[in-house]
């Protein structure tokens, strides 16, 4: 934090107080557009997420001007709904599934691989991993359905090893989308391990090496332990994004058959717009919006040393 | 990637283990790679397909009849200018509300400022998909809907938390003695902010603003909500219009919008590359 001139230096007498509070004011007006934009746009929302989930809006109708107050009807409908239990383990599966296990685990294996491969290899690997990280979000989702879809690619390519591939969005839609989310999101955590693991002192692994460390001890014991941190935040934030996908599963399965591969945001989506229970919907994006609260926190309390 | 893990593998390389170690990490790096590039060929070969299908696959007659046919003013021009008008807006307004943020908050450490702060990165993570049931209500409410302007503010809103933390971390990083010298010649804070620091941060700015254009001009969901007069929707909306509403797909034309749509991101990423020269410049960025 720099230091300012006279900040918080203690004067005397009223009217120079009034005066130093004065001058506080105006130094922080700057901040108000941004104050005044997140309060209405962000906050906003959130509050009437948490008001509108005690309503019954719908999405056009009488109801959609004059919606009723009905306490946590939506909230004790929703806790009886088994629809709802199947999408808080859908999205766990997914988080779980395609963010902390295969966007973090892949993105260090291709980091770790890089470091022991020719140049040009790495770099076309990574312009390629990249590749799927820079597409514009419906651009990615169109490219891993015609990929998914039972006449897509990959079904051409088990075809040719003699294997018959199934209807890869009907029957297993929830692998389709975890296996698209990981192409799709990958090469964050690649640059970051990237980044970290060329900030490892080189002294430190050759020492290893001639006390006789293999490349798998060397990993585990020596590179893992110093870029932990780097893999705490890398983890939280890609949960995060991955908790806000909609985009990818939306174009490939709609969230079905039926509900089976409808995550949270695919689920209140569904429940406001498509069956036109706004009220329900916004239930279910307080739930969404308390579980990444959670995970905002945590990460928020591993980078406070940057705050402060 | 670094010169000395080149040099100090080839050190191990002379021993078998080593090299052994170098051909399966080449060999399943490049495994790897195809499972990854075949997607996004499927994209580049249909588009150039005069029988396209679902399944990557080398043309029989090779053509640029996709994407002559798609360019249209209301199927390409007007979705394209849509979406440039959003991203620079939404980029603009960015710019210019977290420059005049971030400056108390690099500058003057009030006790405010700490907690803003903190909000600020409570707000970069949560995720705004799950806010958009309530974003209708709202905008319903507001009788927002439909409006540029109003999904402008709004997506410059959702940006605005990590623009903020970039912007600020960027401004640290430019010394305060500068401005002292002009406030020794009785420049205010704010002529300060323009003539000094804003010049001294432009590649930063740069950074931001690349980032945030970038993210509006992929943005499906957010105009998907708000935007639904046709005259109005960008790219990303209008693609989906186009792939869902045609019973039979064309799917040589959609490939072919999806690479028009797609270059401008892709070109800025590469901008960026270039002039950082440091290929994990933005990931370091989205770090804070």
């Amino acid at each position: 934090m720099h230091q300012s001139p006279a900040c918080g230096v203690p004067t005397a007498g009223g009217a120079s107080r009034r005066r130093h509070t004065g001058r506080a004011l105006r130094r922080e007006l700057p901040l108000l557009p941004a104050v005044l934009m997140l309060l209405a746009f962000m906050a906003g929302p959130i509050a009437y997420a948490f008001y509108g989930a005690f309503t019954n809006r719908t999405m056009s109708g009488y109801k959609a001007v004059n919606p009723d107050f009905i306490g946590v009807d939506n909230y004790v409908s929703l806790f009886s709904d088994p629809d709802f239990y199947t999408s808080v383990l859908l999205t766990l599966a997914f988080l779980l599934g395609s963010a902390i296990i295969g966007q973090n685990v892949l993105g260090m294996l291709v980091a770790v691989l890089m470091r022991h491969t020719p140049r040009s290899v790495s770099s076309a690997v990574g312009a390629c991993i990249v590749g799927a990280w820079v597409m514009p979000e419906i651009v990615a989702a169109f490219a891993c359905y015609a990929f998914f879809h039972t006449e897509g690619t990959l079904n051409t390519v088990l075809d040719a090893i003699g294997l018959d591939g199934p209807a890869w969005l009907v029957t297993f839609p929830m692998l389709s989308v975890i296996l698209a989310n990981i192409w799709r999101g990958t090469a964050f955590s690649m640059m970051n391990y990237n980044a970290a693991l060329a900030e490892i002192p080189p002294e430190i692994k050759e020492s290893a090496q001639i006390d006789g460390a293999g490349a798998l001890q060397s990993f585990f014991r020596i590179s893992l332990p110093i870029i932990r941190r780097t893999i705490a935040t890398n983890l939280m934030l890609t949960t995060l994004q991955t908790l806000g996908v909609f985009t990818l599963i939306f174009v490939m399965t709609g969230g079905g058959p039926g509900t089976r591969s409808s995550i949270l945001p695919v689920l209140a989506y569904q429940e406001a717009f498509k069956f036109s229970q706004i009220g329900y919907g916004s239930a279910i994006a307080t739930v969404t919006l308390v579980i990444g609260a959670v995970f905002s926190l945590v990460y928020t309390r591993v980078l406070r040393p940057e705050v402060e | 990637m670094s010169a000395h893990s080149l040099f100090g593998g080839s050190a191990r390389l002379a021993s078998p283990r080593g090299r052994g170690l170098r051909v399966t990490a080449t060999a399943v790096l490049l495994l790897i790679g195809i499972a990854f590039v075949l997607p996004l060929a499927w994209l580049v070969l249909a588009s150039l397909d005069d029988a396209a299908t679902l399944s990557v696959r080398l043309p029989r007659v090779w053509t640029a009849d996709n994407f002559t046919e798609i360019l249209t003013p209301e199927q390409t021009f007007r979705p394209l200018w849509n979406s440039f008008v959003i991203s620079l807006g939404t980029a603009v307004l960015t710019i210019v509300v977290s420059l005049l943020a971030a400056y108390p908050l690099s500058r003057y450490s009030i006790r405010f400022n700490k907690g803003l702060m903190y909000t600020v990165l409570f707000g970069t993570c949560l995720p705004v998909t799950a806010m958009m049931v309530p974003v209708y209500s709202l905008f319903v409410s507001f009788k927002l809907l439909d409006s540029l302007a109003g999904t402008i503010v709004f997506m410059a809103s959702t940006s605005l938390p990590m623009a903020i933390w970039m912007m600020k971390n960027f401004m640290d990083s430019v010394p305060v003695s500068l401005e002292e010298a002009s406030w020794v010649d009785g420049a205010s804070s704010m002529t300060a902010l323009w003539r000094v620091v804003v010049p001294l941060m432009r590649p930063g700015i740069a950074v931001v603003f690349i980032f945030v254009f970038t993210g509006a001009w992929g943005n499906f969901f957010v105009p998907f909500i708000l935007l639904f007069s046709s005259e109005n929707q960008p790219a990303a909306v209008a693609i989906y219009n186009f792939f869902g509403l045609n019973g039979a797909i064309a799917y040589g034309k959609l490939a072919a919008f999806s690479i028009l749509y797609s270059l401008p991101a892709v070109l800025l990423y590469v901008i960026t590359q270039m002039r950082s020269g440091n290929s994990f410049a933005m990931a370091g960025a989205v770090k804070g």
